[in-house]
């Protein structure tokens, strides 16, 4: 079979790899915008944190047993907890300065935690065999499914739809809503805002770590896996712009499909396609597709 | 960043003398160190410090962050080397088009970068830079994962034979100063306090009837100009332009040794490109990827308590 000179097949397998990528840049971008949203800073450090949530999971396999389906709570738990350490002890002190310092200190974290795992691990990744209840593939007629490719797309859409309800449909979601427009009203009204935003940040890097976690039987863990990633997810967020859930969720996805469908057309331009869309994006609508101006 | 920036400019406006004498005496030691220090060194030190030095007007004195200054740092490397090796030009000529290419680029950056302010700003040069990157990688002028090898250094106007260190050192010198005089001519401009106006208070900039969008562009096009004529003159003095030239991590340096150094002070960013240059080269042989670890602990340090940087500490106590 084939669609435009294009073997089905291809196009599909291709198209399939787009959105687990998109799924990857939803859950990430999500994350920096929840974290930006409450504190006002870009977490450059949200790579490294996703690349952690990969080790953690690996290092639990290998040197403790812990299976997938443990590793895939614990490892969001521990890094997330490491996250709230480095909120407690850093971040909360450049509240009251420059955004951009923010960008600077959390930089400077992705630089040794990424270099501490490479001197641990080297540069070469490390392989994480998919759970045995994943393993296998179905044969959909157009194309092959591997199960575990189709469970990380619906993992990840299942994890952002929690999180937007959370966000949107709940009471902590509505103090956190309100604190991103005002954070000293809300204070005012009684709520513990730093405890508030100890806890959206170690959210934040949790979701890149369950990311992480979800990626390590696909992509190789390695302690660079997630610095290249990161500048990608950043490009999404200029498109989508960081005012809406959903927006980040939309954007990745699509973006991700995009770059997908690149791949099969034109593979040369597969690692740019999303930075020239994010200059097709800043010359016709610079605010971002659902960015608030 | 305001604060602090301010303090610092403050100082050079009120002491014009001394900031003088600090010139003369650094010359003169310029002019004297490549017999007394290894000039392959102080080469890479001088680059890095222009390359620094033209970074710090962005975010100095316009407060714009660029997280991409490595694409044109690597691009005027990559145009300079063609234009010696293939096109067999004068090195002098050379550093022209890698000038001259990083300014074009720079321009596209500019245009669209500016068009977003803040934390996106920072991020649009990232995901540019990083473009910038894949095209580096990806093409097969610029030699790929390979780099762009076998640079001659050529003879000077036609004359005089650069693959003399010491002669190279000089042109080097005379480089870092052209450029150095440049920065320090716009700060001390009407120009440069229209962009100290911007930094502290852009909308009033904007409600004083100044198109604050022209201003800033023109900055990022002599900061990336600058930037190029420092990466093309390391392509000389090294005989190399590599991918290193243009990745993300190189962007990320030229932030720490402004930082480090100082923000917003006149010799802050050669003072941090020359700390950072020699710890890689005295640390890289003797403790391997744990550079980068070390340089990752001196960004969060600067951040957390060192904001001023070294001559912004050195400027506070003189003051004091």
């Amino acid at each position: 079979m084939e669609v435009f000179g294009i073997p089905t097949a291809l196009l599909g397998s291709q198209l399939l790899i787009g959105l687990i990528n998109g799924s990857f840049y939803a859950i990430l971008s999500l994350g920096l915008a929840i974290i930006f949203g409450l504190l006002n800073i870009i977490n450059f450090a949200h790579g490294a944190q996703y690349m952690m949530g990969a080790f953690v999971a690996w290092i639990a396999l290998t040197k403790f047993g812990v299976d997938y389906w443990m590793a895939l709570v614990i490892s969001p738990i521990l890094t997330g907890a490491f996250g709230i350490v480095l909120e407690r002890t850093m971040l909360r002190k450049l509240y009251k300065l420059d955004h951009l310092y923010g960008l600077l200190l959390t930089f400077g974290l992705a630089l040794i935690i990424e270099g501490i795992f490479r001197d641990q691990y080297g540069i070469s990744g490390q392989t994480y065999e998919v759970p045995e209840a994943l393993s296998g593939g179905v044969n959909l007629g157009f194309m092959f499914l591997p199960i575990y490719r189709g469970w990380v797309v619906v993992a990840a859409l299942a994890v952002c739809f929690f999180t937007w309800y959370m966000i949107e449909r709940t009471k902590l979601g509505a103090y956190l809503r309100a604190g991103t427009e005002n954070s000293q009203i809300v204070q005012a009204l009684g709520v513990n805002v730093p405890l508030l935003i100890t806890f959206t940040y170690g959210y934040g890097v949790a979701l890149a770590a369950f990311a992480g976690v979800l990626a390590a039987p696909i992509f190789q863990v390695s302690p660079v896996m997630g610095s290249n990633l990161i500048i990608v997810v950043f490009a999404v967020v200029v498109i989508g712009g960081m005012g809406s859930i959903l927006g980040s969720i939309v954007t990745g996805l699509g973006l991700g499909l995009i770059e997908g469908l690149t791949k099969v057309i034109y593979p040369e331009a597969s690692a740019v396609v999303v930075f020239v869309i994010m200059v097709i994006v800043l010359l016709v609508r610079p605010a971002g597709l659902f960015g608030k101006s | 960043m305001n604060t602090q920036a301010s303090h610092a400019s403050h100082g050079q406006l009120v002491k014009p003398t001394r900031s003088n004498t600090v010139f003369l005496v650094l010359f003169a030691l310029g002019l004297v160190a490549p017999f007394a220090v290894y000039p392959t060194f102080l080469m890479k030190a001088l680059c890095f410090g222009l390359f620094a030095s033209a970074f710090n007007l962005l975010l100095g004195y316009v407060g714009l962050l660029s997280f991409g200054h490595a694409a044109f740092l690597g691009v005027a490397g990559y145009v300079c080397g063609m234009m010696v090796r293939d096109a067999g030009v004068t090195p002098e000529l050379g550093i022209v088009a890698g000038t001259a290419a990083a300014a074009s680029l720079g321009w596209v950056f500019g245009k669209l970068a500016i068009r977003r302010t803040g934390i996106y700003f920072a991020m649009i040069t990232l995901a540019l830079a990083q473009m910038v990157f894949f095209l580096a990688l990806q093409m097969k002028a610029t030699g790929g994962e390979d780099g762009f090898q076998g640079v001659p250094r050529g003879h000077l106007f036609g004359l005089i034979d650069m693959n003399n260190n010491i002669a190279m050192y000089y042109l080097v010198f005379a480089v870092f100063c052209i450029g150095f005089f440049v920065i320090h001519r716009t700060i001390h401009s009407p120009f440069g306090q229209i962009l100290k106006a911007i930094r502290e208070n852009e909308p009033r900039a904007i409600s004083l009837g100044y198109d604050v969008d022209k201003f800033k562009l023109i900055a990022f096009v002599i900061s990336a100009a600058l930037a190029g004529m420092a990466g093309a003159t390391k392509t000389l003095v090294f005989q190399l332009a590599s991918l290193t030239d243009v990745h993300w991590h190189t962007s990320g340096e030229v932030v720490l040794m402004t930082l480090l150094g100082g923000l917003a002070t006149v010799f802050g960013p050669l003072a941090g490109a020359t700390v950072i240059v020699t710890l890689q080269n005295e640390l890289a042989d003797k403790v391997g990827s744990w550079v980068t670890v070390i340089m990752g602990v001196i960004f969060v340090l600067c951040v957390l308590m060192f904001r001023r940087g070294i001559v912004g500490e050195l400027q506070a106590l003189v003051k004091r």
